[in-house]
């Protein structure tokens, strides 16, 4: 499969060592002659010193025959340029750009680009789930804005352990639905007892979401127990 | 009319006290601010700091119910991103991106936007001066040749009627 990089950067130059290891064919355009120079000493003449926003220079690396047209620029606009030139004048099948600005993404999908990398939005989930095992976990907000996706985990200092699910005072129009325990998913029945280490998966108001924080985890009474 | 200048550079700022001067109610914006210094104080106007590429500054700038929006920074692909910003996000009908790649610029018709290439402007008027003749593409602003793909109707959001102004006015 014939790939063309847009972008040398980081995620262009890990991007093109991968894809070399997994044996597909490619070539990366940056139009940073050092750059350029630095990346192709590592891995050879497939790196060309060009802007891959114009149109010429797309040609020239064979964008009529390419499978995947990957722009992943630090410039958003950049990014979007070249996978609309790629999409529409080259006919590339499929086209992948770096957005950073995440309110982008929407514009982008809308404007034909087929696939999003976020490298923002993927290292807010990230620190997110670093961020404190105590708290609750939003994992997705479900379509029409109002229900959330959310995971609990149960500690030592929980008011649901060792309760029955039935018996646990929920909030209105929220449900538990899945409990992860020792690598297994199982579905949550009235009658399953919680434990120190389960992790819950609810969904809920938003608005709900302090009561089923104090259902789960417990009241919040400050104090990190790290 | 209302319209939305992006960019205040020589063009964005001439365009701007133009337009003023004829009374149309005119914002103008940029990421720096000494940009500013090009226009003319005598003429009325909203100047704000913002960034041309970020739909949130843009509807925060008031671009939404504009009835004109020109995209004139330094940069081809910023005024290409705004101005698909502008026409898909915002809802703004008429919409012009400066676009000095004669390559980017035709394609960018095709797709919907309308675009003004000096490139080729110039390439042409230099032309017809050594007694070429005129090149009938370079007219202009070129109007779209083609609609996008994908369009279809313009997001639902509707901004606050009494946005606050980003910066205050000059």
């Amino acid at each position: 499969m014939y790939v063309i990089i847009v972008g040398g950067g980081k995620v262009g130059y890990y991007l093109t060592k991968e894809l070399l290891a997994a044996g597909h064919e490619l070539v990366l355009l940056e139009k940073d002659g050092r750059r350029a120079r630095q990346i192709a000493d590592e891995v050879g003449s497939i790196v060309l010193q060009r802007d891959g926003c114009e149109g010429k220079h797309l040609e020239e690396a064979g964008a009529k025959r390419a499978a995947i047209v990957a722009a992943v620029t630090g410039d958003d606009e950049d990014n979007l340029v070249v996978c609309q030139m790629a999409k529409h004048h080259f006919d590339v099948p499929r086209t992948i750009a770096r957005v950073n600005n995440p309110r982008n993404e929407t514009l982008f999908r809308h404007l034909g680009v087929d696939e999003i990398i976020s490298p923002t939005r993927m290292a807010l989930a990230a620190i997110e789930q670093d961020i404190p095992v105590h708290e609750l976990l939003h994992l997705a907000q479900l379509p029409g804005g109002r229900l959330e996706l959310i995971e609990a985990r149960i500690t030592e200092d929980s008011p649901a352990v060792g309760r029955r699910a039935a018996d646990l005072s929920l909030p209105e129009a929220c449900s538990l639905f899945a409990i992860l325990r020792d690598g297994n998913a199982q579905a949550i029945r009235s009658d399953t007892t919680l434990q120190v280490g389960d992790t819950v998966l609810a969904i809920s108001r938003t608005e709900s979401e302090n009561q089923l924080h104090d259902a789960l985890i417990g009241a919040a009474d400050g104090g990190d127990t790290d | 009319m209302r319209a939305f200048i992006a960019g205040c550079g020589r063009t964005g700022a001439g365009l701007a006290s133009r337009l003023a001067a004829a009374g149309h109610e005119v914002t103008i914006i940029d990421t720096n601010s000494e940009a500013f210094d090009r226009l003319d104080h005598e003429v009325p106007g909203r100047a704000l700091r913002a960034d041309v590429t970020d739909e949130d500054q843009l509807r925060r700038a008031g671009v939404e119910g504009v009835d004109l929006f020109f995209s004139l920074t330094e940069g081809d692909n910023r005024n290409i991103l705004a101005a698909q910003l502008a026409s898909e996000t915002l809802g703004v009908d008429r919409v012009v991106a400066k676009v000095n790649d004669p390559v980017r610029a035709e394609a960018y018709q095709a797709l919907g936007i309308a675009t003004l290439c000096r490139t080729r402007l110039l390439a042409d008027a230099l032309a017809i001066y050594s007694g070429l003749p005129h090149d009938p593409g370079a007219e202009g602003v070129a109007p779209a040749t083609g609609h996008h793909r994908e369009h279809d109707s313009a997001s639902a959001d509707v901004a606050a009627p009494d946005a606050p102004a980003l910066a205050g006015g000059r």
